[in-house]
């Protein structure tokens, strides 16, 4: 074997103008970026404020930055199979031929799961959850900048195997025997098993930390069930990531024993078992959908009580119910294969647990629906996006309680059915929680607030372009067209087809709306500021802060009575005290430790894609070494002065004051 | 996966204290919180491979089986190296809460030795297992046990470069609060690999040869 492994020049997708045509965009793009950051002179800026920074709202922000980036990858993605799906009937062979259009359904499942919806989520709750417990970072700053960098370090993995090589045609899980060895002998499924390992290994330092910051770093006074709503629901949701991400690392580490040592885990010989991969995966995959979609719920409920100045109705059940889902998640895995052949009352009992899941979930729901009851509901795009989800992911939760019966499983769970049905709950769930969220703390983390026409337009060309997109797919699942498939000749699917797709262009519509959103709201930036920090009267202690938060978040630390802290310190007339003397801060400093060390890994997961050995060995110990070079600098925390304390903090409570006059 | 132990030790005190006094708890108290948290998360990747072991360790594919290759005389004085290093680890700890330095570099050293001549057993029944053809490639059986052992083992080598870095840190800096919370963490570390062992030997080895 070469000195590269089996890296050679043959990797470049040279043949494929579609890929090319990508590339060459991303190319452009990508240089323009850095023409306009060279040109206004930001790359320091970028390396010391942002990149370097162990600040949990910048790295929210990084995160989100990512996850819109990667949402407009996956999107593309789905794009490219609806045309192709569109065209591709009566014979036709479309435009993408089978073993690439095998690579964008696999990567597509790959990026919205793990690159676009987790560092959504993962932002939002560093954004919010340690301001919300009134807490000055999280428990282990450093290691938050490192979890960032292993995410994105994932995220450049999975982006490079499109320009070198090639990505997994195994569908997203990657199921055995089809993703070993013999049957995908190139490196997609190396770089499907290296992406997921590094930002993976990010997600479970991000719930290690976040549990530990919740537990051990929340404001005097508050108890557990004082905790926001959300900072709750992302709790359960740290529990379920520290529970279930190292099921995740432990079976990609079988796989990848399998592909790279000969080992016999899940293969067709040598007394392998593909159905525990398969297992093991699940008992990952599921937990991992609630872990995707408990802080959406959070979300709503913060939104539905703020926009109806109303407290949550029934906060403690609300908690449980989240805790319910969260402990059930575990006990549900075997429903994504029914058909496994595990016997009736195997799946019986899985059927009925997954069934049970409605209960906490309805609860849920019945508690929006009572704090909307008699409130006065402001319709903005938060809560928008929350009535359309309310809406939505009850026909997802429905057409799920379906699926959960074997017997009707066993005839829907390989087609299109079940397609709309987990977009039907993810998109309609997760992403529109986000999406709420996005709209909702948008202000707070970035000092200015979001154009409320563009986004409500945004908004409703989303629900209306879900409707369109995946409303068909209910009806081609019962039609009988299986998933997956790169062309069709029935010609009963055509029509559904044709909708589908146009659905998915409205949908495209709202995304691009949300970027021309974006860009709106930054040209406008000074008309729209946002100067007390507080813009909907809310309830929880971020809303205390400045937009943006000061970077020690809390001059003071506050003392908290009750579950809506802020709320009861505006009614006894508490918010905004001048502090006669402020004591010093103690703050931890930027470090570039978490770029290096994740940039080592990162180098080391290229390598072993390519089986570049040395590189590979290189990697590590680069990693290692700036590691241990980190754990013996001592420079690595500094006091904020009084002085300055107090100077940032008569400047809001100037700006409050001037706002209320 | 190993690299993160250090880390949660290596990040310091900050925002512990502001105008509350003493009421949040100092900052070594959550590192080594979040280190159990983080081996509660290791002890879940190792449930992962025990219950991989536990399915195919039927599957012998027409290769041996556990009773075939298992030498319990073997694997006991392996045990009792491992079992007798916790101990020693105990007795380092202890000198690090006196503050006796020399006595620290002594147990650690003692207990480094232990470790190494476990790893060094380990090491040669696999490869004694591989030059008779009984490789993890020979059946599913073998794979799972290679994986869990290895795996085992890794932790075992990672807790041994470790504990290198804290004799070094030791030697240099002494005791002080954050070297004595980085010795309790690979403390934590190190009691809790004797426990998985403990699981590994009654599960693989005792059962197996049954």
């Amino acid at each position: 074997m070469s000195i590269l492994g089996k890296l050679s020049w043959d990797a470049i997708p040279y043949h494929e103008p579609i890929v090319m045509g990508t590339l060459l965009m991303v190319a452009v793009v990508g240089i323009a970026i850095a023409v306009a950051v060279t040109r206004y002179r930001k790359w320091g800026v970028l390396w010391r404020d942002w990149f370097t920074s162990v600040d949990h709202k910048r790295l929210g922000v990084m995160y989100i930055v990512l996850a819109l980036v990667m949402l407009v990858r996956g999107f593309s993605d789905a794009i490219m199979m609806r045309t192709q799906l569109a065209l591709a009937t009566g014979g036709a062979e479309g435009y993408l031929p089978p073993e690439h259009y095998d690579q964008i359904f696999s990567a597509h499942g790959v990026i919205m799961i793990i690159f676009m919806a987790m560092p959504f989520m993962i932002g939002l709750m560093n954004i919010v959850l340690p301001l919300q417990i009134g807490a000055r970072d999280v428990a282990f700053p450093f290691l938050n900048n490192l979890s960032f960098w292993l995410t994105a370090g994932g995220a450049v993995l999975i982006n490079l195997s499109l320009a070198v090589g090639e990505f997994a045609r195994t569908g997203w899980m990657a199921y055995p025997p089809l993703s070993e060895l013999t049957f995908s002998p190139g490196v997609g499924v190396d770089y499907y098993i290296w992406a997921l390992q590094i930002s993976g290994i990010g997600t479970l330092l991000t719930g290690v930390n976040f549990l530990v910051t919740v537990i051990k770093m929340r404001t005097p006074g508050m108890k557990l069930m004082q905790m926001p709503i959300f900072t709750w629901t992302c709790t359960w949701a740290n529990i379920l990531i520290v529970a279930s991400f190292p099921i995740l690392t432990g079976v990609l580490g079988l796989l990848t024993l399998d592909r790279y040592l000969d080992f016999h885990f899940f293969t067709n010989d040598g007394g392998g078992n593909a159905m525990m991969y398969i297992n093991l995966f699940w008992a990952w995959g599921h937990p991992e959908v609630y872990i995707l979609i408990l802080p959406a719920f959070g979300i709503f409920s913060e939104v539905i009580s703020t926009f109806t100045a109303k407290r949550l109705f029934g906060y403690t059940s609300m908690v449980w119910a989240s805790g319910a889902i969260a402990v059930l998640g575990f006990m549900v895995w075997l429903h994504h294969f029914f058909t496994m052949g595990s016997g009736a009352n195997v799946n019986a009992f899985f059927g009925v647990m997954t069934m049970v899941i409605a209960v906490p979930t309805g609860v849920k729901l019945f508690n929006w629906l009572f704090t909307m009851y008699r409130g006065r509901l402001q319709i903005t795009v938060p809560v928008l996006w929350t009535l359309g989800f309310m809406v939505t992911f009850t026909i997802g939760g429905m057409t799920g309680v379906l699926l959960a019966v074997p017997g009707a499983d066993f005839v829907l769970h390989n087609s299109l059915f079940l397609i709309a049905h987990f977009h039907n709950t993810i998109i309609g769930g997760a992403v529109f929680g986000y999406l709420a969220g996005f709209s909702f703390w948008f202000s707070k983390s970035m000092g200015f607030h979001l154009n409320e026409r563009l986004g409500k337009a945004s908004f409703w060309c989303w629900q209306v372009g879900f409707y369109v997109a995946f409303m068909p797919l209910y009806v081609l699942g019962f039609l009988g067209m299986t998933r997956r498939l790169n062309h069709t000749d029935n010609p009963d699917w055509n029509l559904w087809l044709y909708i589908a797709c146009a659905g998915a262009f409205i949908i495209m519509i709202g995304i691009v709306l949300q970027f021309v959103q974006l860009y709106v709201a930054f040209r406008d930036r000074e008309k729209n500021r946002d100067t007390t920090g507080d813009p909907w009267n809310g309830h929880t202690l971020e809303w205390s802060t400045a937009s943006p938060p000061q970077f020690y978040n809390f001059a003071r630390l506050p003392d908290v009575h009750d579950i809506d802290a802020f709320t009861e310190a505006k009614e006894q007339g508490l918010a905004y005290q001048q502090v006669a003397e402020y004591q010093p801060i103690h703050m931890p400093k930027n470090t570039t430790a978490g770029v290096l060390i994740a940039g080592s890994l990162t180098v080391f997961g290229f390598a072993a894609v390519w089986h570049i050995v040395w590189l590979a060995v290189v990697g590590l110990i680069a990693a290692f070494g700036f590691f241990i070079h980190r754990a013996y600098d001592d420079d690595v925390d500094y006091y904020v002065q009084p002085d300055q304390v107090a100077e940032i903090e008569s400047q809001h409570l100037a700006a409050v004051k001037e706002a209320a006059l | 996966m190993n690299t993160m132990n250090t880390a949660i030790a290596g990040v310091p005190p900050h925002m512990a204290q502001g105008d509350h006094g003493d009421e949040h708890p100092d900052s070594s108290n959550i590192t080594t919180f979040g280190f159990w948290i983080y081996l509660m998360t290791d002890c879940l990747l190792f449930a992962s491979v025990f219950a991989t072991y536990a399915v195919l360790f039927m599957n012998t594919a027409g290769g041996p089986s556990g009773p075939d290759i298992f030498e319990l005389p073997y694997v006991a004085v392996e045990t009792a190296t491992l079992l007798v290093s916790s101990i020693t680890y105990g007795f380092a700890m202890i000198a690090a809460h006196q503050q006796k330095r020399s006595q620290v570099l002594g147990w650690l050293m003692v207990t480094f030795a232990l470790g190494a001549i476990f790893i060094a057993m380990e090491v040669n029944e696999f490869h004694h297992l591989i030059s008779e053809g009984y490789g993890p490639s020979r059946s599913a059986f073998l794979s799972s046990f290679f994986a869990l052992v290895g795996m085992r083992g890794l932790h075992v080598t990672a807790g041994l470069v470790w504990m290198v870095v804290l004799l070094l840190e030791v030697t240099k800096k002494g005791l002080p609060k954050r070297t004595v919370t980085r010795l309790s963490c690979l403390s934590l570390f190190w009691h809790f690999l004797d426990v998985v062992w403990v699981c590994v030997f009654s599960v693989v080895y005792l059962l197996g040869v049954l």
